[in-house]
């Protein structure tokens, strides 16, 4: 990169200590708040959204592309997202199909329960 | 922790182990010492940010864990050889075949092509260097340690046991307690992050740093087929990642991703584990491609074959090879409509393969052949590995696939795609590109011998082995029964051939080095592409003058016009980057931290992970924008490299 002049990088030290700080709230809602388990994954599901606007703006450039007579990288983006779409969904696919599954137990059934209950399902 | 708890104890052949690699160790202590080549090493090796300097690393790693991970197999042959054989035990040949499953694929193949791919891309498409060299004196650093980190296990702590591909809940801390398994998971993470690193260094290389006027479709086929692979590892190597880190905080915190207790879903981790591993096999199979069409265009004499065909069937096989991952483990009970989804997508793979092969066959068809051994490795690819996709589509049918999994005909089908295509081809590359790196060719009769050992010595070991699996002999296994002895025998004494094979490989790098002519020009064999229009040795600035590129095969058409990269009119001082021990340094404290957390102390993970964090706050305000060389260096060194 021509022309840096050893100026603090104040905009990267604010990402980073926001993207710290998004991190430790998702760990505390999911381990240490009484939310719902629905609120749970909403509130994650949010934080991860934010997460990754954080990342493309302050770091990746996103914003900075036209005048620096670049492009915004929607190809690699829309790359991106389509590979996390085959392993969100295929992951589903392959392991909530046929019967080794066990996917269609109840969200916090303990393990014991569940195979008692496998022992009584013989179509299963 | 006892000392006897922290070295392995008990196994003879492993004090053998230990005591050749104390010795080992004094004596490069000894001779770097009394040569007073401490220095030396540090400012021309350690701290280098040249691609070439850290290609030839790479290559030299891997050798070293070709040689690793080829010991290993000679003992698993020793003692599958007849029945009843006590050379290993069950538990030592868990360890031995998980030790050279993982050695071979993450530390051997894929250095051995990344080290290919950073000596030729940049000279092959125009730069002086990659994108960005730091990182990549960062990416080998992580590689190197990850890979000590993952071979000190049989003497510190114990090996891994649960294959390559550990699956849980063989590899979970309730059946696999101690180190071993963790050496696995941190060894490989190490690792990975230079793996990624290099990805994203490549992308960007290939896609901003071509000479003036060379189009994509105009790039050398190596080049392509490095590019799809850096997006195969980009998109692929996070999956790998995030189902590592799973494992570790599974095992070292106790959290239940895995797990059989507590709704953890050790089936995950298999489809994690293919979802990488599948677009993994074709990141070591894709460069291997790339190498045997250069060699066998500039050795047919000939324009590669449709080019633009060669292109695209990469690209789709990049693409489909992330839509197959299941064809790994039909076998798990998803059912009969997933199976056939993935049964489908499998054999469609094999098409852009297919193309690939008569591409291959094409360039051949009225070339004026010249038999080199480069030549002749990627002559003795073509049927072999034909032999291996074959039976790839054998194994991709579903309902078959319930006979052949685990069995050795499995076993023969990947070593036919992986030997026949990537070790061929790093034989076959290294060879080529030789001169290029060092000056001189390898012997062409010491050459074709280990060729001739080497691949008759793969065909007798491994084609027994499609009938042994018919016979039902199933992979992983520590010894046989009768029935499967002939077979098995003959197995053996083929690895044997192999090994000679590989022995006089080397043999031939000390015999080049001592007797071969040095090479004259940078241009050893006419060749087509950019990388040989730079002089032998190659400057560390690759090019005094960056060509305009105006078509594929750009050097032979500069060759015509009587042009050089030497044009003495048009110098311009040249921008290059500083050596810097940080990537070094850094990666070593990384390693103490991985070390710490294989054996569970995390005060010293920590204390490593600090320092880590430390050295990148160093990197962040490190302004070093490298240097310029002058005009009258350049005429100076370009002079005496052509002999002008
Ligand atoms: C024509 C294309 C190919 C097809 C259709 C194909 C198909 C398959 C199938 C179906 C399996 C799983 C069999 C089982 O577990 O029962 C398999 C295993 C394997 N294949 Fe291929 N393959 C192809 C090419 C390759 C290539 C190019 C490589 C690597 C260079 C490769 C490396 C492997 C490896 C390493 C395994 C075994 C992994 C393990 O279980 O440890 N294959 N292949
Ligand atoms: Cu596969």
């Amino acid at each position: 990169m021509a022309g840096h002049t050893g100026r603090f990088p104040v905009k990267h030290v604010i990402g980073f200590i926001l993207s710290i700080a998004l991190t430790l709230l998702a760990l505390w809602a999911a381990l240490g708040s009484d939310l719902p388990t629905v609120w749970i994954i909403v509130s994650i599901m949010a934080l991860a959204i934010i997460q990754a606007g954080i990342q493309l703006f302050m770091f990746m450039h996103m914003i900075e592309s036209e005048s620096h007579n670049g492009h915004v990288p929607w190809n690699m983006i829309f790359h991106g997202l389509v590979l996390a779409a085959i392993v969100v969904a295929g992951s589903l696919f392959t392991m909530y199909s046929g019967h080794g599954s066990g996917g269609d137990h109840d969200g916090d059934m303990k393990h014991e329960q569940q195979q008692e209950q496998h022992e009584g399902h013989t179509e299963h | 922790m006892q000392l006897d708890e922290f070295f392995v104890t008990g196994e003879p052949l492993i004090y053998g182990a230990m005591v050749s690699i104390a010795l080992v160790t004094a004596a490069i202590i000894f001779i770097l010492t009394y040569f007073k080549k401490w220095g030396w090493l540090w400012r021309e090796w350690l701290t280098t940010v040249d691609h070439k300097k850290i290609g030839i690393m790479y290559i030299i790693s891997a050798l070293a864990m070709l040689f690793r991970g080829g010991m290993d197999a000679l003992m698993m042959r020793i003692q599958l050889a007849f029945p009843g054989m006590n050379f290993l035990n069950a538990q030592h040949y868990d360890e031995v075949f998980t030790t050279h499953g993982t050695v071979m694929i993450i530390f051997m193949a894929m250095p051995f092509l990344i080290g290919l791919m950073n000596i030729v891309v940049p000279l092959q498409i125009g730069a002086r260097d990659v994108a960005f060299p730091y990182l990549n004196a960062v990416s080998f650093w992580s590689f190197f340690f990850g890979a000590m980190l993952f071979n000190i296990s049989f003497v510190i702590g114990g090996s891994p046991d649960a294959g390559w591909t550990s699956y849980t809940p063989l590899a979970g801390a309730a059946m696999s307690p101690g180190p071993g398994q963790n050496f696995y998971l941190l060894g490989l993470q190490l690792s990975g992050i230079g793996t990624l690193a290099t990805g994203i260094n490549f992308m960007v290389t290939i896609l901003k740093m071509r000479a003036p006027g060379m189009k994509m479709f105009q790039m050398p086929i190596f080049s392509w087929s490095t590019l799809v692979t850096s997006f195969i590892i980009v998109f692929a190597f996070p999956i790998l990642t995030v189902a590592l880190a799973l494992m570790t905080i599974d095992r070292i915190f106790g959290s239940q991703f895995f797990t059989l207790t507590g709704e953890g879903m050790p089936m995950m981790w298999t489809n994690l584990f293919w979802m990488w591993g599948h677009p993994e096999v074709y990141i070591v199979v894709l460069p291997a491609f790339g190498i045997f069409s250069e060699i066998i265009s500039t050795f047919a004499r000939k324009q590669l074959f449709g080019y633009k065909a060669m292109v695209w069937s990469m690209i789709v096989i990049a693409g489909l090879s992330f839509l197959v991952w299941v064809h790994h483990f039909f076998t798990m009970g998803m059912g009969a409509f997933v199976n056939s989804v993935f049964s489908i997508s499998t054999m469609l793979i094999a098409v852009p393969t297919g193309v690939k092969i008569f591409n291959w066959l094409g360039t051949l068809y009225k070339g004026r052949i010249q038999l080199t051994t480069p030549m002749l490795w990627s002559l003795a690819f073509i049927p072999s590995f034909v032999i291996g996709g074959v039976t790839g589509v054998m194994l991709g049918m579903a309902a078959t696939d319930y006979q052949y999994h685990n069995s050795y005909f499995l076993v023969a089908h990947f070593h036919y795609v992986l030997i026949a295509g990537t070790v061929f081809a790093c034989f076959a590359g290294l060879v080529y590109w030789y001169p290029k790196m060092f000056g001189h060719k390898l012997n062409e009769r010491i050459g074709k011998w280990s060729l001739w050992f080497f691949v008759i010595g793969f065909h007798v070991c491994f084609f027994p082995q499609y009938f042994v699996g018919l016979d039902g002999m199933p992979r992983r296994v520590f010894t046989i029964i009768p029935e499967w002895m002939p077979l098995n025998v003959i197995s053996t004494v083929g690895a044997f051939g192999m090994g000679m094979g590989f022995a006089i490989f080397v043999y031939n790098i000390y015999y080049s080095l001592r007797y071969n002519e040095r090479e004259k020009s940078g241009d050893s064999w006419d060749g087509r592409t950019l990388e040989w229009a730079t002089p032998t040795p190659v400057p560390f600035y690759n090019f005094a003058t960056v060509p305009h590129v105006e078509g594929l095969d750009a050097y032979l058409i500069m060759k015509e016009k009587g042009q050089t990269t030497f044009d003495e009119a048009n110098l311009k001082p040249i921008h290059m980057p500083s050596n810097t021990g940080q990537p070094f340094i850094m990666m070593s404290i990384m390693f103490v931290a991985s070390f710490g957390l294989v054996f569970e102390w995390l005060w010293m993970a920590i204390a490593g992970l600090i320092g880590v964090i430390v050295m990148m706050a160093f990197r962040s305000f490190d302004y070093n924008d490298g240097f310029y060389v002058k005009v009258d260096e350049i005429k100076r060194t370009e002079r005496s490299a052509r002999g002008l």
